[in-house]
């Protein structure tokens, strides 16, 4: 605003970072409680007067997060891949082709939008039983692939619709190109920014959801990281320092590119939710 | 899933599409026979989302009427409206109103904080980016880490941080998630903590697409801040306000993972909303037919609500 005084402003920034400090002070408390031995009682709010790095340590060797992070990143990699393939090849014919049925079978795919999870939850575990898959990154993987899909589908279509042209795909066809050979090197290329927004809408979701491991991985040995915190925090439940040197561990890797990345991960947020 | 298959399908903030009706009728076949030739393309999507979604939806659906159970061998006995009358009857009651609760303070709360946030954040602030992507950072951990950190925060007398400042400072100590009515309180804050950054960013969008000049003859013309706020501002901020309010409605009905974190429906089950009870059903009663019956009542409201909401404020989006 061009208008605001010296003074006006000056009020924005004390706001604006003060509000900021407020959202700091967890994860201020989060590393100074991480860098203290157990026993040391001091106001998380002041460093410790012993400093130390054997929470890390301990909380590496003794919890499943070392094997959890390679299981993480099979499901989330796996699951992103399948769910960007199918959810591009499906979206093509729906954005392109103008007939009644493709329009109803967008809105069929739409309906997944508004579906909880819940009510599918116990045919697919039973299914997931059946099929000897329970336990099994595999389980997940399905389950993901199907629950991303109506979002990734939702995001490519109105994309194709709204700034793929169709001229490039008819000057294509023109030069002899067959449909196949058009949608391949023509509009997957132009796709490219929905594409990275999927990817990271949907591996940040897949990477961080809790409930569906809770429910198809547990009982057995392999668990994703946010099951390995929590059996973590079963196991220690009152040693603070501890869990949350297993906390900050399981948060780094997701930090480090978001900051990496801030950029496009906020503009893929922005532009994902917006729709 | 609870993070992001929440997003509903609204064309605001898209240019309009190449508009069939627009394009001369050779084309137009042209148009078709695109989508046409390719249309076997939709197979593999569509058998997956068959299989994973449509399909058991309607297994949950069918389950919902039965006495449903780990034990049951073949299938199992219809019951009515059995399941809905015991869940009522225990606990379903007071979890759907506290579910209902819960997601309207975060709604709201999200929405006025996010918001004026974004407000700030978009005007000269020195070294806003960086400020933006701090408050947008806990959108990126994992809910399930966030409900611990703030567990202990907001922990017992002796052990919690909030308290253990109490205590160095002479105050008594107060057992925030040993009370019901403190723990829903905390239980909101930490949502809040973790989701203003997402609201912030799509409000952030939208104030992109408000002309600077539009703002400035408002300020001409003697507008004042919040008059021009509310006339100039808000109307364009529509499409964002819109899918804010469905995006955190729809995840505020969902929230699972901070309450099993934080008090894991305790104390006393008065923290249980829809959401933690069906898991609880389903894993420590293995009682397959009430959490069915729990989601789909847990489906009911949302298709529900978000179709009023929706119908809602895309007639105030077209007024204003």
């Amino acid at each position: 605003m061009k208008t605001t005084g010296l003074w006006s402003r000056f009020g924005a920034n004390i706001t604006a970072y003060g509000s900021t400090l407020i959202f700091l002070l967890p994860v201020y408390v989060l590393i100074n409680l991480t860098l203290r031995p157990a026993d040391d009682l001091t106001p998380p709010i002041f460093p410790s007067s012993r400093p130390t790095f054997d929470n890390f340590i301990t909380a590496w060797t003794t919890s499943s997060l070392p094997g959890s992070i390679i299981t993480s990143l099979i499901v989330t990699s796996i699951s992103c891949l399948v769910v960007l393939v199918i959810g591009t090849m499906a979206s093509y014919p729906l954005a392109r082709s103008t007939s009644r049925l493709s329009t109803g079978t967008f809105y069929f795919f739409m309906m997944g939008l508004l579906l909880p999870f819940q009510l599918a939850l116990i045919p697919l575990y039973i299914q997931m039983r059946d099929l000897g898959l329970l336990g099994t990154v595999w389980a997940l993987i399905i389950v993901y692939s199907g629950v991303q899909l109506p979002f990734t589908v939702f995001l490519i279509t109105t994309f194709l619709r709204a700034s793929v042209p169709l001229d490039y795909e008819e000057a294509a066809q023109i030069d002899g190109c067959s449909p196949l050979m058009a949608f391949w090197h023509v509009v997957i290329p132009l796709l490219r920014p929905a594409l990275g927004t999927c990817v990271i809408l949907n591996s940040v979701g897949v990477w961080n959801d809790f409930f569906t491991p809770l429910i198809y991985l547990s009982g057995s040995g392999q668990v994703t990281i946010p099951m390995a915190i929590y059996q973590f925090v079963g196991q220690y439940t009152t040693n603070w320092p501890l869990i949350f040197a297993s906390l900050l561990i399981s948060m780094v890797p997701v930090l480090a590119l978001y900051l990496m990345f801030q950029r496009y991960v906020i503009q893929g947020f922005a532009g994902g939710l917006k729709g | 899933m609870s993070s992001s298959g929440v997003e509903l399908p609204t064309r605001s903030g898209v240019p309009p599409a190449v508009k069939e009706t627009s394009i001369s009728p050779r084309k137009r076949r042209r148009v078709r026979s695109v989508g046409r030739e390719l249309w076997w393309l939709i197979l593999p999507g569509a058998a997956v989302y068959l299989y994973v979604v449509v399909v058991p939806t309607f297994q949950g659906l069918q389950g919902a009427f039965t006495d449903w159970s780990f034990g049951t061998v073949g299938a199992p006995n219809f019951t009515g409206l059995e399941n809905f009358t015991r869940i009522f009857s225990t606990d379903a009651g007071p979890a759907v109103f506290r579910t209902l609760q819960l997601a309207f303070v975060v709604v709201v709360a999200q929405n006025i904080i996010g918001l004026a946030l974004a407000l700030l954040l978009n005007g000269r602030v020195f070294g806003r980016n960086m400020l933006r992507t701090i408050v947008f950072a806990p959108m990126v951990v994992s809910s399930l880490v966030v409900g611990y950190l703030f567990k202990y925060i907001f922990g017992p007398p002796g052990v919690g941080g909030v308290n253990q400042v109490l205590a160095a400072l002479g105050q008594q100590p107060v057992d925030f998630l040993g009370n019901p009515t403190t723990a829903m309180v905390i239980i909101i804050v930490t949502v809040l903590w973790q989701s203003i950054g997402g609201n912030m960013i799509i409000y952030l969008a939208g104030l992109q697409g408000v002309p600077a000049e539009l703002e400035e003859a408002a300020a001409i013309d003697g507008a004042g801040y919040w008059t021009r706020f509310w006339f100039v501002v808000r109307p364009l901020l529509a499409p964002a306000i819109t899918i804010n309010l469905m995006l955190g409605l729809i995840g505020g009905l969902k929230i699972f993972d901070q309450i099993f974190a934080l008090t894991n429906g305790g104390p006393g089950n008065q923290t249980q909303t829809i959401a933690t009870l069906i898991y609880t059903y389903f894993s420590q009663y293995a009682d397959y037919g009430r959490s069915a019956a729990l989601a789909l009542l847990l489906a009911i409201g949302i298709a529900i609500l978000s179709i009023i909401q929706f119908s809602v404020l895309r007639r105030q989006e077209r007024n204003s």
